[in-house]
């Protein structure tokens, strides 16, 4: 089984429309959304409601004022500054029970966290693995292993030989969860110089995590120059570049109907993104 | 005051609300610009600053001293994130893993576990013009946001106007970042894709009892449902800026729309009196 995943360091770049038109081009594949904290890929995929499952994790803190004798050991000794007047701000408890373990009076217990849900769904394209992080939690990754997991296990059950899974923004705890043991990171960038400058970092996650990198450059001509000058770099750091894709407003429209850009204009930047699609299927291959 | 620039998704042009706001004031208050978008710190290409103090931040993780140690297991029962774990005659902790709660050095019986920094980034301040800057910079390969952002935020300045310029979503980072702000700017576009993650981003606000009004970039070729959203939900739509092939490539240039377009400083201008006409009357009542 192969896994690709699509990165962008920054967000924007038209990561997700790519991915929606990869959707429609792979024949036979399990699609994951690892972007738990803005999921956006489903709004392409239009899925029907399908299986949703609660995802627990992680753990706060809660005070018994009954039992409490004030003696401030707890707000003292947390390093989070998570307790003020003896009440725990729940967005800042970083979940270490360490003020559980050492209150004289166990007037601290430690409550699970419903961190998310994921979703099993199906669509015209295949089945699609989702989540949704709940509001100011903690993505330390797991949620996007769960998801990952979860395609793999459909998978396999199915005899199933492909998953693309769509990735988060940045390069931390999620990238890093997404990234991890795939057998390729296509990475979309723009030729902006913040597309550019985050399109380095996420090069030297990739490299960290012995990733095998493509880049593609989404909107190519909206400034040459730049467009150079990633194309240099890439050079340089021995990583190819599988596509330039014009800048194309329908790609936007698409969206907003809710279309992958295949269907909705099968010219333009989608025979590019299809060419693109030929290539990474050529490199997994071998 | 602090004011704190966020979108749901990351693409939406939050960096050049954030500088170009920064840019506009510079000469009505003492403004300063933080990133704490430290895994993708983009400010600093639109600005141009000069860095001239750098600081190392890390998580303070266990060194146990094995002459010590008793391997009586009791650092991983109390480890929450099982950074620490007694197998047999070794004792092996795993720094990635570890959140530096120091509940480990604190609780062992035998005080057999020191702390070492582990550095996962860095903190740069300086000046861009007369506006003081400060950014977070995540070490690649890490994988832990949040630490770096509290550095960066201990700098904050309220004398000022500080302005905040948060990392993309709504999970822990985002709220590191936003947490004690007077307003949120969400920044966000006309499609399917902005609206999902606006409102996202707004209960992420409701949730942390933060006011915000929204920027609409990029309007022009979308629909009509985020205005519809923020009608109904009563955020208001504080600042429009179009689709707009210049601006596009001002922006790939690294250049702010203050700067190439230095018309919309007054707009900028507008859009912080009305932040702070929102924040007085607020403060006035506070029950609203
Ligand atoms: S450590 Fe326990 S008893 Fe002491 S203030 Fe905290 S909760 Fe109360
Ligand atoms: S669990 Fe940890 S972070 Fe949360 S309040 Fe207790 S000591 Fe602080
Ligand atoms: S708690 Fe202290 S003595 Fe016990 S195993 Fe851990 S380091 Fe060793
Ligand atoms: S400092 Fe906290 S997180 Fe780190 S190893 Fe010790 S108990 Fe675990």
């Amino acid at each position: 089984m192969k896994e690709i995943v699509v990165l962008s360091g920054k967000g924007g770049t038209g990561k997700t429309s790519i991915v929606g038109a990869f959707a429609y081009l792979a024949k036979s594949k399990v699609m994951v959304d690892c972007d738990v904290d803005a999921a956006d890929l489903y709004l392409l995929l239009q899925p029907e409601h399908g299986e949703e499952h609660e995802f627990w994790s992680g753990q706060t803190a809660v005070i018994d004022g009954a039992k409490c004798t004030h003696c401030g050991l707890c707000e003292q000794l947390c390093r989070f500054d998570a307790i003020h007047d003896l009440v725990v701000d729940d967005a800042s408890c970083e979940g270490c029970g360490f003020c559980a373990n050492v209150c004289p009076a166990e007037a601290i217990t430690m409550k699970e966290n419903l961190a998310g849900h994921w979703f099993i769904s199906k669509t015209k394209y295949g089945t699609l693995v989702h989540a949704r992080l709940g509001i100011a939690q903690e993505n330390s990754g797991k949620l996007v292993a769960m998801v990952r997991q979860q395609a793999k296990k459909i998978a396999e059950e199915s005899g199933i030989e492909l998953i693309i899974s769509d990735g988060p923004p940045g390069i931390g705890c999620p990238v890093i969860s997404s990234l991890s043991g795939t057998d390729l990171a296509l990475l979309v960038t723009e030729p902006t110089l913040s597309g550019q400058h985050d399109l380095e970092r996420v090069i030297g996650v990739c490299r960290h995590f012995t990733v095998p990198a493509l880049v593609c450059i989404n909107k190519f001509d909206i400034n040459d120059a730049n467009t150079r000058k990633i194309e240099a770099y890439c050079r340089n750091q021995g990583i190819d570049i599988a596509s330039k894709i014009p800048y194309d407003s329908k790609v936007t429209e698409a969206m907003i109907h809710g279309k992958t850009v295949m269907e909705y204009n099968p010219n333009g930047a989608a025979q590019h993104i299809e060419k693109l699609w030929n290539i990474i299927i050529d490199r997994l291959g071998g | 005051m602090i004011i704190s620039v966020a979108s749901g998704k990351g693409g939406t042009g939050k960096t050049l609300i954030a500088t170009s706001l920064a840019l506009s004031l510079r000469n009505k208050a003492q403004v300063q610009l933080l990133d704490c978008d430290v895994e993708e710190p983009n400010d600093h290409i639109f600005i141009r600053p000069v860095i001239d103090r750098t600081e190392a931040v890390g998580i303070p993780v266990p060194v146990v001293d094995e002459a010590i140690c008793t391997r009586c297991g009791r650092c991983a029962e109390v480890c929450a994130f099982n950074a620490i774990a007694v197998a047999g005659e070794y004792v092996l902790t795993f720094p990635e893993l570890c959140h530096g709660c120091g509940a480990c050095s604190y609780l062992c019986p035998e005080k057999a576990i020191t702390e070492e920094n582990r550095e996962t980034g860095v903190i740069e301040s300086g000046k861009a013009d007369s506006i003081d800057f400060t950014q977070g910079r995540l070490t690649v390969g890490e994988a832990m946001a949040p630490p770096v952002i509290r550095k960066v935020k201990e700098r904050t300045n309220n004398d000022g106007v500080a302005i905040i310029d948060a990392p993309p979503g709504t999970s822990c980072p985002v709220v590191e970042s936003v947490k004690g702000s007077d307003f949120c700017l969400l920044v966000t576009e006309p499609t399917p894709f902005g609206l999902n993650d606006l409102k996202l981003a707004v209960a992420t606000m409701k949730e942390l009892g933060i006011p915000c009004g929204v920027v609409l970039n990029r309007a022009g070729n979308g629909d009509k449902n985020v205005i519809d959203y923020c009608e109904s939900e009563y955020i208001p739509v504080l600042m429009t800026v179009p689709l707009d092939m210049e601006i596009a490539r001002l922006y790939s240039r690294g250049i702010t729309l203050a700067e190439g377009i230095p018309a919309w400083q007054k707009e900028f201008i507008g859009l912080f009196d009305k932040i702070t006409e929102i924040v007085d009357e607020r403060n006035r009542c506070p029950e609203r």
